[in-house]
C-alpha cells in the first residue's frame, strides 16, 4: 500500500469517526433535555425518531407523485415537518401519559416502554409490518471525491451539519432563551421555580415536546444512512441512552462529550478488531468509567 | 400473462377464478364429500389429531409481531394463500382446511409455549410457521416430543434433520457452493473478504464458505467480520474492505443492519462497477428497505426471484397480488412458505393419512412439479432437492436472473470436509 492511499484511508477513518459522533450526538440529544432536564425515562425515544423516519417517507412519496421536480428539494422541508409531528406526538404524550407520573420516575420507565411498544404496532397497522424505502434526493447519497481513492460520503456530511446546526441550536435555546431559563430554574428547583411564578407545568410539556421533535429530527436525518421500519427506532435506543447516561444527565456538554468519547472508541476498535469485539470493549470501557464515576462525565452541582 | 387460457394444473387459478371462489365452494365440496367417504375419519386420524369428517385443523405459528414481522408477514400471506387454494380445489382428503394462527411475537420462549398450544391443546394436523433458526430450535424439541409436524421455510445453517420438520427452504451448502463457484469461474474471483451478522446463521454459512474458498477453490479469504444484530454503522468495515481490496465481498447482514450496510456502501462510493457483492441474505423483501437504486447491480444467490420467467411462477404471482395488492413482493422465503402446505398435501395424499408417523415416512419422494420455482422434490433428509440461482439487483428492486444450476442440488445438511 502506498503512502497517498494509506493517508486516504486515515481520513476515510477519521471522518467515520466524526460521522459516527454526529450520528450519536444527534440521537441523544433529544433523549438528553428528555432525561437530563425532567428526570423522565423516555423508553419511546426511538419511537419519535420513527416518527420522523416515516414522515420523510410520506414526503417523499407524495412529492415522487405530484411534484417530482421537487425531489432534489424536499428533504429539507420533510425534516421541518418531522420536527414539528414528532413535537406534536410528544405533546400528546406528555398531556395523556407523562404529567401524572413525574413523582414517580421509575413509573415512567414502564409507561414510556408500553407508549413505544403501542406506537411500533401503530407503524404496523398503518404503514405494514415490511421496512419501507424512501426515495432519497440524488445529491445526498453518493460519495464526494476529493481526489482518487478518497470518497467522503455525502449523507454523513449532511447528518454532521444538521447535528451541528441541532446541538447549536439546542444551546442557544437553554442557554440564551426565557425558556432555557425556566428549564433550567425548574431543573435546580422545582418549587422554589414554581414559588417565583414559573409556570413548570408548561414548561415540561415544552421540554418534553421539544425532545421529542429533535427525535424526529434525528429519525429523518438517519434515513439516509439507515433503515425505515415500525422498529427501526429500537436500533438507536440502547446506543442513544449510552450516550446520555454516559455523558452525565443534566449535563448538555455532558452528552456531546460523551458521544465523542464513544464514537472514537467505537470505531477505532471497530478497525483493529471487529465489531462485536469493538462493542464488548466499549461497552467494558463506559461500565468501568461509570463505576468509578456514577454521575457520569460531567455532571451538574445540583442541590439536593 | 394471459388469463383467458383454460389451464387447470394443481394451482392454476386465474383472478377471476378466484374471485368467485368463495361462491364455488360448496360445488367443489361435493366432489370432496364423497372423497371424505373414501377415507374414513377413523382410518385416516388414528392419533387423534384434529380431524374430522369435513375438515382438518392446522396450525400457523409466525411472528406477526414483534421485529421479526418484518420478514414473517410474507410467509403468513403464502402459507394463507396455498392453503385457500387447496381448499378451493376440494382441500385434502375431501377436508377443507381450517388455520389456527399463533402469534410468536418475535420472542423464542413463546413460539416454544405456542407450539406446544397447537399440539397439545388443539391437536393440528401440522405446522407451518418459524423463520430464524432460533424459533425453530425453540420448537424443536416439542415437535419432536409431542410428536407434531413442522413446515419451515426458511433458508437456513443446516446441520440438523428432523423426523418432525419439513425444511422448504434452502440448507447452507446448497446456497453457498453454487454461488461462491459462479463468482470464481464468471467473475475470476480469487480473494473473499466475508461478512456476518453476529449469530448463528451467517456464522455457521461462513465456515462453509471459508471451507469452499480455501479447499476447493484454492483461493483466499482476506477478511471475515461479523457485527451484532442492529449495528447501524459500517464505516470502519467498508474501509478495511478498501485496504483488503478483495474481488469479491460476501454479505450475511440481516434485518435492519442490511439497510444501513448498502446505504453507506453507496456512500462511501463502493458501487457496483468498482467491486463485486455476492449475498445470500438480499430478498425481494429486503430490497423495499434497502431501495433498489442503493445497491443495483450486486447480486444474490437464492432459489427463488420473484421474477423467474416460468408458468407456475407467473401464476403464483398473479394470485399473490391478486390477495394481497400489486406493490407487494415476494422474496425466496416466501415462495418456499408457499410450498409448505401443498407438500403436506401431496403427502397426506400419498400416505393416505394424517398421522404423523405416517406423514413423516412418506415425505421422502414427495416431488411437486406446480412449485413457482420449478420441480422440488423431498429428499429421504427432509430437505428439498432445488436448483440455485444466481440474480442481478435492479433499480426497481427486483432481480435479473443471471444464472441458475443446471440440475437440482442435493441437500446435504451434515456436508463432510466443511466443518
Amino acid at each position: 500500500m502506498t503512502a497517498s492511499e494509506l493517508w486516504n484511508i486515515v481520513l476515510m477513518q477519521g471522518f467515520a469517526g466524526l460521522s459516527l459522533f454526529s450520528v450519536l450526538l444527534l440521537m441523544g440529544l433529544g433523549l438528553a433535555i428528555i432525561f437530563g432536564q425532567m428526570g423522565v425515562i423516555n423508553m419511546a425515544h426511538g419511537e419519535f425518531m420513527t416518527i420522523g423516519a416515516y414522515t420523510i417517507f410520506l414526503i417523499s412519496s407524495l412529492v415522487e407523485t405530484y411534484a417530482p421536480g421537487l425531489m432534489p428539494y424536499y428533504f429539507l422541508i420533510a425534516i421541518g415537518v418531522a420536527f414539528v409531528l414528532a413535537f406534536g406526538a410528544g405533546w400528546l404524550a406528555e398531556w395523556a401519559l407523562i404529567r401524572h407520573l413525574y413523582k414517580r420516575p421509575l413509573d415512567t420507565l414502564l409507561a414510556t416502554w408500553g407508549l413505544s411498544l403501542g406506537m411500533q404496532q401503530t407503524f404496523r397497522s398503518i404503514f405494514g409490518a415490511k421496512e419501507v424505502s424512501p426515495t432519497l434526493p440524488e445529491w445526498l447519497m453518493g460519495s464526494w471525491s476529493p481526489a482518487e481513492g478518497l470518497d467522503i460520503p455525502i449523507n454523513g456530511m449532511f447528518v454532521m451539519a444538521l447535528t451541528l446546526l441541532v446541538t447549536g441550536g439546542v444551546f442557544l435555546m437553554l442557554y440564551r432563551s426565557r425558556w432555557g431559563l425556566r428549564v433550567r430554574a425548574t431543573v435546580a428547583n422545582r418549587t422554589m421555580a414554581n414559588a417565583i411564578g414559573i409556570n413548570t407545568r408548561k414548561t415540561d410539556r415544552m421540554t418534553f415536546a421539544i425532545g421529542c421533535g429533535i427525535a424526529g429530527v434525528a429519525g429523518a436525518a438517519f434515513t439516509t444512512i439507515g433503515s425505515t421500519g415500525p422498529t427501526s427506532g429500537s436500533l438507536y435506543i440502547v446506543d442513544a441512552f449510552l450516550v446520555v447516561t454516559f455523558g452525565g444527565a443534566a449535563s448538555l456538554f455532558g452528552t456531546v462529550a460523551s458521544a465523542f468519547g464513544i464514537a472514537q472508541a467505537q470505531s477505532i476498535t471497530e478497525f483493529f478488531l471487529n465489531g462485536s469485539m469493538a462493542k464488548v470493549i466499549t461497552l467494558l470501557a463506559i461500565v468501568t468509567i461509570l463505576m468509578i464515576r456514577p454521575q457520569g462525565l460531567f455532571a451538574l452541582k445540583v442541590r439536593r | 400473462m394471459s388469463t383467458n387460457d383454460d389451464r387447470k394444473g394443481l394451482q392454476s387459478l386465474s383472478r377471476r377464478q378466484f374471485s368467485m371462489g368463495l361462491a364455488a365452494l360448496p360445488l367443489i365440496g361435493m366432489p370432496g364429500l364423497s372423497m371424505a367417504a373414501k377415507y374414513p375419519t377413523a382410518q385416516v386420524n388414528t392419533t387423534k389429531l384434529a380431524v374430522t369428517d369435513t375438515e382438518v385443523i392446522v396450525g400457523q405459528l409466525h411472528s406477526a409481531t414483534g421485529t421479526m414481522a418484518i420478514s414473517e408477514t410474507g410467509s403468513i400471506q403464502a402459507e394463507r394463500l396455498a392453503i385457500e387454494q387447496i381448499n378451493a380445489m376440494g382441500g385434502v382428503l375431501g377436508r377443507q382446511i381450517k388455520i389456527i394462527q399463533e402469534d410468536g411475537a418475535s420472542d423464542w420462549p413463546t413460539f416454544a409455549e405456542k407450539s406446544k398450544k397447537l399440539l397439545v391443546n388443539d391437536r393440528v394436523a401440522a405446522v407451518f410457521g418459524c423463520w430464524t433458526s432460533a424459533s425453530r430450535k425453540a420448537v424443536l424439541p416439542i415437535f419432536e416430543k409431542e410428536n407434531g409436524m413442522l413446515y419451515y421455510p426458511t433458508f437456513y445453517e443446516g446441520l440438523e434433520q428432523s423426523k418432525n420438520v419439513i425444511y422448504t427452504g434452502q440448507e447452507a451448502t446448497q446456497q453457498i457452493i453454487y454461488g461462491l463457484d459462479w463468482v470464481a469461474k464468471e467473475k475470476k474471483a480469487k480473494t473473499f473478504f466475508l461478512i456476518g451478522s453476529d449469530y448463528i446463521w451467517p456464522r455457521t454459512s461462513n465456515k462453509i464458505a471459508r471451507k469452499h474458498i480455501e479447499n476447493f477453490q484454492k483461493g483466499k479469504v482476506v477478511g471475515e467480520e461479523y457485527y451484532p444484530l442492529g449495528h447501524t454503522n459500517f464505516n470502519s468495515l467498508i474501509n478495511k474492505i478498501k485496504i483488503a481490496k478483495p474481488d469479491c465481498v460476501y454479505a450475511i447482514v440481516v434485518g435492519g443492519s442490511n439497510v444501513a450496510f448498502y446505504k453507506q456502501l453507496k456512500a462511501a462510493g463502493i458501487t457496483a462497477d468498482k467491486q463485486l457483492i455476492l449475498t445470500i441474505s438480499v430478498t425481494e423483501d429486503e430490497l423495499l428497505g434497502i431501495g433498489g437504486e442503493n445497491c443495483n447491480g450486486f447480486y444474490a444467490c437464492m432459489k427463488y426471484f420473484q421474477s423467474l420467467d416460468n408458468p407456475n411462477n407467473k401464476k403464483f404471482v398473479e394470485a399473490f397480488k391478486a390477495k394481497y395488492g400489486a406493490k407487494e413482493v415476494i422474496g425466496d422465503v416466501t415462495q418456499a412458505a408457499y410450498l409448505g402446505p401443498w407438500i403436506w398435501k401431496a403427502t397426506v395424499e400419498k400416505a393416505g393419512s394424517f398421522d404423523i408417523d405416517k406423514i413423516a415416512a412418506a415425505s421422502a419422494g414427495i416431488e411437486l412439479k406446480t412449485a413457482p420455482e420449478g420441480y422440488v422434490k423431498v429428499h429421504e433428509n427432509h430437505h428439498l432437492w432445488s436448483k440455485a440461482r444466481i440474480g442481478q439487483i435492479q433499480t426497481d428492486g427486483q432481480f435479473k436472473l443471471i444464472a441458475e444450476s443446471p440440475n437440482l442440488i442435493e441437500p446435504n445438511p451434515f456436508p463432510k470436509g466443511y466443518q
